[in-house]
């Protein structure tokens, strides 16, 4: 049985990552060359590998579903990037932002990758600047920063509203060298199948040409999966339509355990759902919160416009609850406050499922001007969606399912539990505990790939240097390719009478109803039911036309549907196991007097790592223990 | 409401296409286009025919993914909107929409309204980036830039390539998307170094791919999502004059 070693270097916190380096074991420039790594994903942690690891010297495939590397849904990050300049002179420090962290995850993360990660931070946005990202600036040249939720200083870096694509973009640009130079051999509209584990190593995957549908083998020495998170599971979502779980599903079904997968932030500022055509949500920046305040009205029956409501009748919520952030609490919590207000009767809107961001004392203070030049894009983006302007009228807002904190079990190289198999970025499960904190996942994704992973894949590859790269007809190959192809067929053959959209729309609606926001025993219970007879259903009445061998969406989009089945499957068990809340995992029955998430650091300070036991077997939990030896555990409180 | 479509109908890169109909009825003005298409292939594929392939990813403009060609106009109507962004209550009941791919050699069609951009990606591989290796950078402030030309950099920077530029030209230009990378490193001094070498390759990959010359009608910044402004063709057309005269070879 695999034994979970988590690897964390020995010595004081600030000294793991430089005595990690100091002993890690190194590949020559001479044997990189003879190396190959596959990078499956080209995000905001996939790019940055990919190319950075070319520099180094090694010879690497890239592959991403999109037309282009460029399309990664990275590029919809809005807000910004943390790193701990304190070009603001405010207390901040790798300290405090490892501490914000940790708290922020409510004590769920591993004190050494968090550290690592608040390390690395700063080199990012050099390297990013040095890219040409245009990072907004003071009228004195140099760049400027912002308030996000659950912090105190002003560490985050933006270009305004559209800081996931500048990042992205300049990532883009680096792969895009690589690529010109011959360094990195790219390949555009794939869909991963299988990952091969060969000799009890990750050796290879098997890839799907969306274009002609041929089933592709390709080997190396070392795969990295940087294919983001799961959040579309609940069908509508801030994600785009094609973000999937179905590579993370591949690696957990070759043996690669997954940890916390009940972890799903949901964002509290996003534009409520309009209608039931719906297909995505759209994220408003929590930058937002920065100037908008939220609020309810005081009555339930209140019928009149938002801008003739006055002072007296409004219910500003968050700063009523939470006096020492305010509107800047974390995004577990203002989602929570959101929901009960909702629930209770006081949601505005048709639906009643919205709460107001309003911008009115903003604009009041600080003039039209210069919000909308923080805001600006934005705004645009809202109006353009709702018909309304925010300069003018409330926002409307709603929570929706946005970042998966679980992921692939990774140990401090971010290595899986399959050797040479490693995973990066939103794809594991390691820095953010059981909530993230805004402008934290540009920041980890972005480390992982330029400055952590090319360091900690060399440790590994140190010892394959003399092996050559696996034939791509050996009998591990052979079988992951027929494995692949008979799920395929699996799916056309079904031949029944509804879509798989449909499918995973009604998923979508179960595990958001029970294993969103709030959970409870009696709902998780009552959502393995339905989502099991809904999978038996899935797989006698979903109709997926055209054939294997062509340009086939839909097809694309049933293999996605059929693994978010079985993915939903464990974020049940791992919800129901956990017999606390904690971040962004609210059981109901766990909550403390004034309903806030009531933690068990007694039964439950543990990473929970599911192990795969076959189809429709019971997974085994491992459990990691957490220990906090650089901090102290707490209750977690922004009042 | 109702609309009639006139759809662009293409198997595979190598068949000849040709224009379908279709008639969808109950469609909700708050449904976005996407959407609309989306029960348009919910019933074709209900019907056993054959969905309708288009491209779409983020849905909220800004990968680039989805470029539709909509009653004569790359996004169909509205400004500064990708085509996942706009909605049914842009058009009538009853109203007729036609729907194409990007026209123009460089997009070969590959199956009905998905086009193969990659002559975007060979010019972005041509030079459109910082030659800074991971670990090389200094820290930012060490270098002051001017806001106003950090906000310009960033205006061009918004490039979500996704071809309407070409697609709104009627010389299949690809100039607006060369100026908006080539204009954005040239406005920082990370860019300066290369910026000559950067102006000369891409242009001249451009000219490689098949993309026609810019006779500045303007279509392109008309029908850009991001709204991208001429003012970066005159800047790409003074650093590649510049770039001629002046770059050493290596």
């Amino acid at each position: 049985m695999t034994k979970l070693d988590s690897k964390i270097p020995e010595g004081p916190l600030a000294e793991k990552w430089t005595n990690f380096r100091n002993k890690m074991k190194l590949v020559s420039p001479a044997n990189k060359k003879k190396l190959d790594i596959i990078v499956v994903g080209t995000g905001i942690a996939g790019a940055p590998a990919a190319a950075s690891l070319a520099e180094l010297g090694y010879n690497v495939k890239a592959f991403c579903f999109q037309d282009s590397s460029r399309r990664a849904h990275s590029v919809a990050a809005q807000g910004g990037i943390n790193a701990t300049k304190n070009y603001r002179n405010d207390g901040d420090s790798v300290y405090r932002l490892f501490y914000d962290m940790i708290k922020g995850g409510d004590y769920r993360a591993r004190e050494a990758n968090v550290y690592r990660a608040a390390e690395v931070s700063n080199a990012i946005i050099d390297q990013l600047t040095a890219q040409g990202v245009p990072f907004a600036r003071e009228y004195g040249g140099s760049l400027t920063t912002r308030s996000f939720g659950g912090v105190q200083v002003s560490r985050t870096f933006y270009a305004q509203g559209q800081t996931g694509q500048q990042v992205l973009l300049g990532s883009y640009s680096a792969l895009k060298r690589m690529i010109g130079k011959g360094k990195v051999k790219m390949y555009t509209r794939r869909q991963m199948l299988e990952v091969v584990v060969k000799d009890g190593k990750a050796q290879g995957i098997i890839t799907r040409n969306l274009v002609t549908g041929e089933l592709e083998r390709h080997s190396a020495h070392a795969v990295v999966l940087a294919t983001g998170g799961y959040g579309t599971i609940y069908y509508l979502s801030t994600l785009a339509v094609g973000s999937n779980g179905s590579a993370a599903w591949a690696a957990h079904r070759k043996g690669a355990f997954f940890a916390n997968p009940s972890f799903v932030q949901i964002h509290p500022t996003c534009i409520p759902q309009l209608s039931d055509f719906q297909s995505k949500l759209t994220l408003m920046s929590e930058s937002l919160r920065n100037d908008g305040r939220i609020w309810v009205p005081k009555n339930k029956d209140e019928k009149r416009a938002p801008k003739d409501i006055p002072e007296e009748d409004r219910d500003y919520y968050l700063e009523r609850r939470y006096p020492a952030f305010g509107n800047l609490v974390p995004r577990d919590v203002a989602s929570r406050a959101a929901k009960e207000r909702c629930d209770a009767g006081y949601g505005v809107g048709e639906t009643g499922q919205a709460v107001y961001l309003d911008f009115k004392h903003a604009i009041e203070a600080q003039g039209a001007k210069t919000i909308g030049d923080k805001y600006g894009n934005l705004f645009d983006l809202y109006e353009k969606i709702t018909g309304e302007s925010p300069f003018e009228t409330p926002m409307r807002i709603y929570p929706a399912g946005h970042y998966t904190m679980g992921g692939l079990w990774v140990d401090y190289k971010l290595m899986t539990t399959i050797p040479g198999l490693f995973a990066i970025g939103e794809a594991n499960f390691s820095d953010h505990g059981a909530n993230r904190l805004g402008a934290s996942s540009l920041m980890q994704g972005a480390g992982d790939g330029y400055f952590i992973l090319p360091n900690t894949i060399g440790d590994y590859l140190a010892d394959e240097i003399k092996k050559p790269k696996p034939p791509t007809d050996a009998e591990e190959f052979e079988q992951a390719e027929k494995e692949a192809k008979e799920k395929l067929e699996k799916l056309l053959n079904v031949d029944g009478n509804e879509t798989a959209a449909s499918y995973h729309k009604r998923l979508g609606k179960i595990m958001w109803d029970h294993c969103g926001m709030a959970r409870s025993e009696e709902g998780l219970k009552q959502a393995a039911k339905e989502v099991k007879e809904l999978k038996e259903e899935f797989w006698k009445n979903v109709k997926v036309p055209g054939t294997m061998n062509e340009l086939n969406q839909e097809l694309e989009k049933a293999v996605r549907v059929a693994d978010f089945f079985d993915l939903s499957q464990l974020m049940i068990r791992d919800a129901l196991n956990r017999k606390e809340s904690c971040g962004a995992h609210y059981r109901e029955e766990y909550q403390t007097e004034g309903g806030e998430a009531k933690r068990n650091d007694k039964d439950y300070m543990y990473v929970s790592a599911w192990e795969y036991k076959g189809e429709d077997q019971e997974p085994v939990l491992h459990q990691e223990k957490l220990s906090f030896e650089f901090v102290e555990v707490k209750e977690r409180s922004y009042k | 409401m109702k609309v009639k479509l006139k759809i662009w109908r293409q198997p595979n890169a190598k068949a000849k296409g040709k224009f379908e109909k279709y008639e969808l009825d109950g469609i909700n003005t708050e449904m976005s286009f996407l959407e609309m298409l989306d029960a348009l292939n919910t019933k074709l594929i209900k019907e056993g025919k054959d969905p309708v392939a288009y491209e779409h990813d983020c849905r909220e403009g800004i990968c680039g993914s989805c470029g539709l060609f909509i009653n004569g106009r790359p996004h169909g109507p509205g400004e500064e909107i990708a085509t996942c962004q706009l909605h049914m209550r842009a058009f009538k009941d009853g109203q007729t929409i036609t729907i194409e791919p990007w026209r123009g050699k460089p997009f070969p069609v590959i199956k009905d309204l998905i086009v193969d951009r990659k002559a975007f990606e060979k010019i972005m591989e041509a030079g459109g980036f910082v030659s800074v290796e991971t670990g090389a950078a200094p820290d930012p402030n060490t270098i002051p830039v001017k806001k106003n030309k950090s906000d310009k950099a960033f205006d061009a920077g918004v490039c979500i390539g996704c071809g309407a530029c070409v697609a709104a030209c009627k010389n299949s230009s690809a100039m607006l998307f060369v100026a908006a990378k080539v204009s954005q490193l040239a406005l920082l001094p990370q860019g300066k170094p290369e910026a000559k070498r950067r102006a000369l390759n891409m242009v001249a990959k451009m000219d490689e791919l098949g993309f026609g010359s810019c006779t500045n009608t303007g279509a392109c910044e008309a029908e850009c999502p991001k709204g991208i402004s001429l003012e970066h063709i005159a800047r790409l057309n003074k650093e590649y004059l510049k770039a001629s005269f002046t770059e050493e070879k290596d």
